[in-house]
C-alpha cells in the first residue's frame, strides 16, 4: 500500500491526540523539577520541591501505600474465592452476588462513600481510623478483581483441571491451591496490579470518607493544587506518578503476552 | 443479463509478486485467458494461487515490469474500485448490517444508479438465483449455500469485465458443493462471463474449468483442459497433484519395461522415443490398470488389500521389484480377498511417460 | 462464597439501602421535588448532561479516527503510542484537573501559547471548556481501546469486498467499518457517559464555581450540611450510571477504568 496524504493526516491526528495526552504529564515532570516555572527550566533544576513535598506530606505517601497494600491483600483473600465461586456455581445465591459486586463499578464513589458515612458515621473510632477509607476502597476495587480472576477461569477449562486432580486423589483445598490459584495466576496478578492502581490514586470516595489525619497522596493532592504554588503541586505530582507507572508499565507488559482479560 | 457484453480477456505480462517480508510469492507470470473463459488456478496452499488472483482482482499490486491487461485496457497501477471487477471471497464477505437485497444492490447504490434501476436488477438476480423468498433476510439467517448464491448475485449484479472467485465452495459440505459447482458452471457458461477460480480441491477444479492452471512453488507447472492435465501431465508433480498415479521404474528392453523378472510391454512411440537400456519411469493411472489370469500375465502380483467403493473395487496389488503397491480400480463386481495371486495388464496407450524421464 | 458476601451486604447494601431511606424520610421525599423544580438543580443536572453527551461523542470521534488508523498501518513506535494511550486510562481526576491547568490554566502552554501569537492570556481551565477538556482526557483511551479491538477483529476480506464493488473510501467506513463498529462504539460510548457524569475529582481540582452534578452534590454535604439532598442526588446520579453500564454490558462491555 502506498502511503498517501491521508495517511499522513492521520498520524498528524494521532500524534496530536497522543500529545495532548502525555504534554501535560511532562509539564508537570519539569515543573516539579524546576527552580522557578514562571522564568522557565534556565532557573536551574533542583529537588528543593520534591523534598518540601516529602517534609509535608510524606504521611500521606505511606498511607497510601498501607492502604493500597492492604485493600490488595483484602481483596485476594476474599475475591479469589468469590470469582472461583461465580464460575463453579449457576444460582440465584451466585447471580444476585455477582450483581452486588459488579453495582460498585457503576455507582459513582460520592454515594457510596456517603451511604458509608450515613451507616457508620456515627462509630466514632472507625469514622477516624484508616480503616473507614480502606473499607470504600475494597468496596470500589473488589468487582475488578473479581472480574480479572473471573475472566481467567471462564476461559480455561478449570472443572476438568480440577476433576484430574480430585481423580488423584486431592482434597478441595489442595486442589484449590496446587490447580485453581496457578491457573488463574495472570488473572490474580492483573488483578493485584488494578487494585494497587485503582485504591492508590481513588480520590472520589476517599475525600469524602477523608479525616484531617487519614490523608492519602490523592487528598494531599487536591488540598496542594488549591492551596500551594505551582511547582509544590507538580512535585508532589511526580511523586504520585513515580508510585503508580511501574504498576501500569507492569500491567502493559502483562497485557501483551495474552490478550487483554481484565 | 447480457455479461458477455462486458466481460473482456486478461492478460498477465511477466507479472512478479515479492511480499514485503522479501519472500517471492510468485515468479515471473505469462498467462492469457480468453474471453469468456474460466480458469480454475488450482495448487497446495502457498503455491500462489491465492496472489495471483488478487493481483488480477487489483488487492495487490505486482512487482516493477509486470503489466495486466483488461482486453486493452492497461490496469496495471489501477486499484480494485476502478478495475471492474466482480469478487466472491471464501468466507462470502457478506455485509451484516444490511439484508440479502442491501448486499446484492450495493454495487449499484455506490455507483449512484437511481432506486428503480437498482430494484429492477436486483429483482433479477433474486430470480435468477432463486432467492426471492429471502430478499429481507438478514444475513444471519441463511444458510451457507443461500450466502453462497447472495455473494455470486452481488459480485455479477454490476457486469464486471472479469469475475474472481477465491475457493468460493470451500465452507459448504461436500453434497452441496457438488451440486453448486454444477449450477455455477452453467450460469457462468450462459452468462458468457471471464472468469478465474481458484481452489485447492481438484474435482471442482475439473468439473469448473475451461482450462486448469497448477501452480506450485510460485509459478504455473502446467496449464491446460482437464484431460490434457489428467491424461498427459507435463511433471511428477502434476501427475500425483491430479488424482491418483501408479509408477513403474525399471530398464527398457526391446519393447518393454523390465523390473525384477516381469516385463511391461510398451506402445512403439514410446520404446522409439529411447534407446535401449536406458532407465525409465512409466506412470499409469489405476483405472487403466487391468486385473487378469496370474498364469497369464507378464506383471505378477498378490492381493494386499482392497476396498469396495461402490461403483468401483480399489485393489492394491504387490508387485515383485516395484517399490510401491500397484493401485488398481476394478469395475466389475468381483471379490478379492488378500493373498490372492493376480496379474496385471495395462494396455501399452494408456501409459504416460514424462517428457523428460530419464532417470539418472 | 461468604465473606463476599458479607462485605458487600454491611458496606455496600446497607449503606446504599440507608441513603435510599435518608433521601425519603425527610418530609416524604421533598429532595426529589426540589431537585425536579428548583432550577439550581434541575440546572446543574441538564449541565452535566450536555457536558457528559458532548464529551462523549467527541472523544468516540476522536478515537475512531485514532484506533482506526493505528490499526490499519504498521510502523515504527506505534507500541510507544499505543502505550502513551492507554497510560491515562488510571489517572485520577484529580491529577487530570492539575494537566489541565497545566495545558490551559493560567499559566500553562496555552496561554504561553497565546501570549506569544495575540498578546493575550487565554485561560479555559476553570471554565466548561477545561472540564471538557479533562474529560476528554480520561474518555479517549478507553474508546481508543475499545475501538482498537473491535477493528482487529473486523473481517478483511469485507473492506475488500466492497472494495471490489467500487466504493470508496468513504462509502467503506460509512457501510462497512462503521458498522461493524458499532457495539464497541456504544459500548465504550456509555461508559465514557457514565465516567463523566460521576467525574469529580476532575471537577474538584478545576471548579472555582462550576456547577456540575458531582460538585453540586459535595456542597450539598457539606456546606448546607442537607444529606437528605445529597443523597437523593447521588441516587439519581447512580441510577443514570447504572443504566449507561449496563447498556454497555448488553453491548459486550469491556473494562473499566478509573473514575474521573
Amino acid at each position: 500500500m502506498k502511503k498517501g496524504v491521508f495517511f499522513y493526516l492521520q498520524l498528524a491526528f494521532t500524534l496530536l491526540i497522543c500529545a495532548f495526552l502525555i504534554v501535560p504529564v511532562f509539564m508537570s515532570i519539569t515543573a516539579g523539577l524546576t527552580n522557578n516555572y514562571f522564568v522557565g527550566i534556565k532557573s536551574g533544576l533542583t529537588f528543593r520541591w520534591v523534598e518540601q513535598v516529602w517534609d509535608m506530606y510524606s504521611n500521606t505517601i505511606w498511607l497510601t501505600m498501607k492502604i493500597a497494600l492492604v485493600t490488595t491483600l483484602v481483596n485476594l483473600c476474599v475475591g479469589v474465592p468469590c470469582a472461583y465461586y461465580l464460575a463453579r456455581t449457576r444460582s440465584k445465591l451466585s447471580a444476585f452476588l455477582d450483581e452486588c459486586l459488579t453495582l460498585p463499578i457503576a455507582i459513582p464513589g460520592m454515594a457510596i462513600a456517603l451511604g458509608l458515612i450515613s451507616v457508620y458515621g456515627g462509630i466514632t473510632e472507625f469514622r477516624m481510623s484508616w480503616s473507614f477509607i480502606l473499607v470504600g476502597h475494597v468496596i470500589f476495587t473488589l468487582p475488578f478483581m473479581v472480574k480479572s480472576v473471573l475472566a481467567v477461569l471462564q476461559s480455561i477449562n478449570f472443572r476438568v483441571l480440577e476433576e484430574g486432580a480430585a481423580s488423584l486423589g486431592a482434597s478441595f483445598w489442595q486442589r484449590f491451591f496446587h490447580v485453581i490459584v496457578p491457573n488463574c495466576k495472570t488473572g490474580i496478578v492483573s488483578g493485584i496490579l488494578m487494585t494497587l492502581t485503582l485504591s492508590a490514586g481513588e480520590f472520589n470516595l476517599t475525600w469524602m470518607l477523608h479525616t484531617p489525619l487519614t490523608k492519602t497522596l490523592p487528598v494531599g493532592l487536591a488540598d496542594s493544587y488549591a492551596s500551594m504554588r505551582l511547582e509544590v503541586s507538580s512535585a508532589y505530582t511526580l511523586i504520585f506518578l513515580g508510585m503508580i507507572l511501574p504498576l501500569l508499565i507492569a500491567a502493559q507488559f502483562l497485557n501483551r503476552r495474552p490478550k487483554r482479560s481484565a | 443479463m447480457k455479461n458477455a457484453s462486458t466481460s473482456v480477456a486478461i492478460t498477465l505480462k511477466q507479472v512478479q509478486k515479492t511480499f514485503s517480508d522479501g519472500t517471492l510469492a510468485l515468479k515471473p507470470l505469462d498467462l492469457h485467458i480468453e474471453q469468456g473463459e474460466i480458469l480454475v488456478l488450482l495448487g497446495p496452499s502457498g503455491c500462489g494461487k491465492t496472489t495471483t488472483l488478487r493481483l488480477i482482482a487489483g488487492l495487490e499490486f505486482c512487482d516493477q515490469g509486470g503489466q495486466i491487461l483488461f482486453g486493452e485496457r492497461d490496469v496495471t497501477q489501477i486499484a480494485i474500485e476502478q478495475r471492474r471487477v466482480g469478487m466472491v471471497f471464501q468466507s462470502y464477505a457478506l455485509f451484516p448490517n444490511m439484508d440479502v437485497s442491501e448486499n446484492i444492490a450495493y454495487g449499484l447504490r455506490v455507483r449512484g444508479e437511481n432506486k428503480a434501476t437498482q430494484q429492477k436488477k436486483v429483482n433479477e438476480m433474486l430470480e435468477l438465483f432463486d432467492l426471492q423468498p429471502y430478499a429481507q433476510r438478514a444475513i444471519d439467517q441463511l444458510s451457507g449455500g443461500q450466502r453462497q448464491r447472495v455473494a455470486l448475485a452481488r459480485a455479477i449484479i454490476t457486469e464486471p469485465e472479469v469475475l474472481l472467485l477465491d475457493e468460493p465452495l470451500s465452507a459448504l459440505d461436500a453434497l452441496l458443493k457438488k451440486r453448486l459447482r454444477t449450477d455455477i458452471n452453467a450460469l457462468l457458461k450462459r452468462l458468457g462471463i471471464t472468469a478465474v477460480y481458484v481452489t485447492h480441491d481438484q474435482e471442482e477444479a475439473m468439473a469448473m474449468g475451461d482450462r486448469i492452471a497448477i501452480l506450485d512453488h510460485g509459478e504455473i507447472a502446467q496449464i491446460g483442459t482437464a484431460e490434457e492435465i489428467y491424461l498427459s501431465p507435463n511433471s511428477e508433480f502434476v501427475a500425483n497433484f491430479i488424482g491418483q498415479m501408479n509408477h513403474f521404474d525399471g530398464l527398457l528392453q526391446g519393447q518393454a519395461l523390465s523390473f525384477g523378472k516381469q516385463f511391461l510391454p510398451l506402445s512403439p512411440s514410446l520404446y522409439q522415443s529411447c534407446s535401449g537400456g536406458k532407465r525409465l519411469r512409466c506412470m499409469a493411472r489405476p483405472e487403466d490398470v487391468c486385473l487378469m489370469a496370474f498364469d497369464e500375465a507378464t506383471v505378477k502380483g498378490a492381493v494386499s488389500h482392497s476396498v469396495f467403493l461402490g461403483d468401483r473395487t480399489r485393489v492394491l496389488v504387490e508387485v515383485e521389484g516395484l517399490q510401491e503397491p500397484v493401485h488398481v480400480d476394478c469395475f466389475e463386481r468381483k471379490r478379492y480377498t488378500i493373498g490372492d495371486r493376480v496379474g496385471l495388464m495395462i494396455p501399452p496407450s494408456r501409459l504416460v511417460l514424462l517428457p523428460n524421464s530419464g532417470m539418472e | 462464597m461468604i465473606p463476599a458476601l458479607v462485605v458487600s451486604l454491611a458496606f455496600f447494601l446497607l449503606p446504599m439501602a440507608k441513603l435510599v431511606w435518608l433521601s425519603f424520610a425527610k418530609q416524604h421525599g421533598i429532595s426529589y421535588w426540589y431537585i425536579l423544580t428548583k432550577p439550581m438543580y434541575l440546572s446543574s443536572l441538564w449541565s452535566t448532561f450536555w457536558l457528559s453527551t458532548v464529551v462523549t461523542l467527541a472523544s468516540l470521534i476522536i478515537a475512531t479516527i485514532v484506533g482506526l488508523f493505528l490499526t490499519r498501518h504498521d510502523f515504527k513506535g506505534k507500541s510507544i503510542l499505543v502505550a502513551m494511550l492507554s497510560f491515562p486510562l488510571v489517572f485520577p481526576g484529580v491529577v487530570i484537573g492539575f494537566f489541565v491547568i497545566m495545558l490551559a490554566g493560567r499559566q500553562g502552554l496555552l496561554a504561553e501559547l497565546s501570549l506569544a501569537l495575540t498578546d493575550e492570556r487565554w485561560t479555559l481551565a476553570y471554565s466548561i471548556s477545561g472540564l471538557f477538556i479533562g474529560y476528554l482526557y480520561f474518555s479517549i483511551p478507553r474508546v481508543v481501546l475499545t475501538v482498537m479491538g473491535a477493528a482487529e477483529k473486523l473481517d478483511d476480506n469485507l473492506i475488500e469486498a466492497g472494495r471490489s464493488l467500487g466504493a470508496n473510501r468513504w462509502q467503506l467506513l460509512r457501510d462497512v467499518t462503521l458498522p461493524a463498529l458499532t457495539p464497541g462504539l456504544i459500548s465504550s460510548g456509555s461508559i465514557c457517559f457514565a465516567t463523566s457524569m460521576g467525574a469529580f475529582g476532575t471537577a474538584f481540582t478545576l471548579a472555582t464555581n462550576l456547577n456540575v452534578l458531582p460538585m453540586t452534590i459535595y456542597t450539598e454535604f457539606t456546606l448546607n450540611a442537607n444529606f437528605a439532598m445529597a443523597a437523593a442526588l447521588s441516587l439519581i446520579l447512580g441510577f443514570i450510571t447504572w443504566v449507561c453500564l449496563t447498556i454497555a454490558r448488553r453491548q459486550g462491555g469491556s473494562s473499566l477504568g478509573m473514575g474521573g
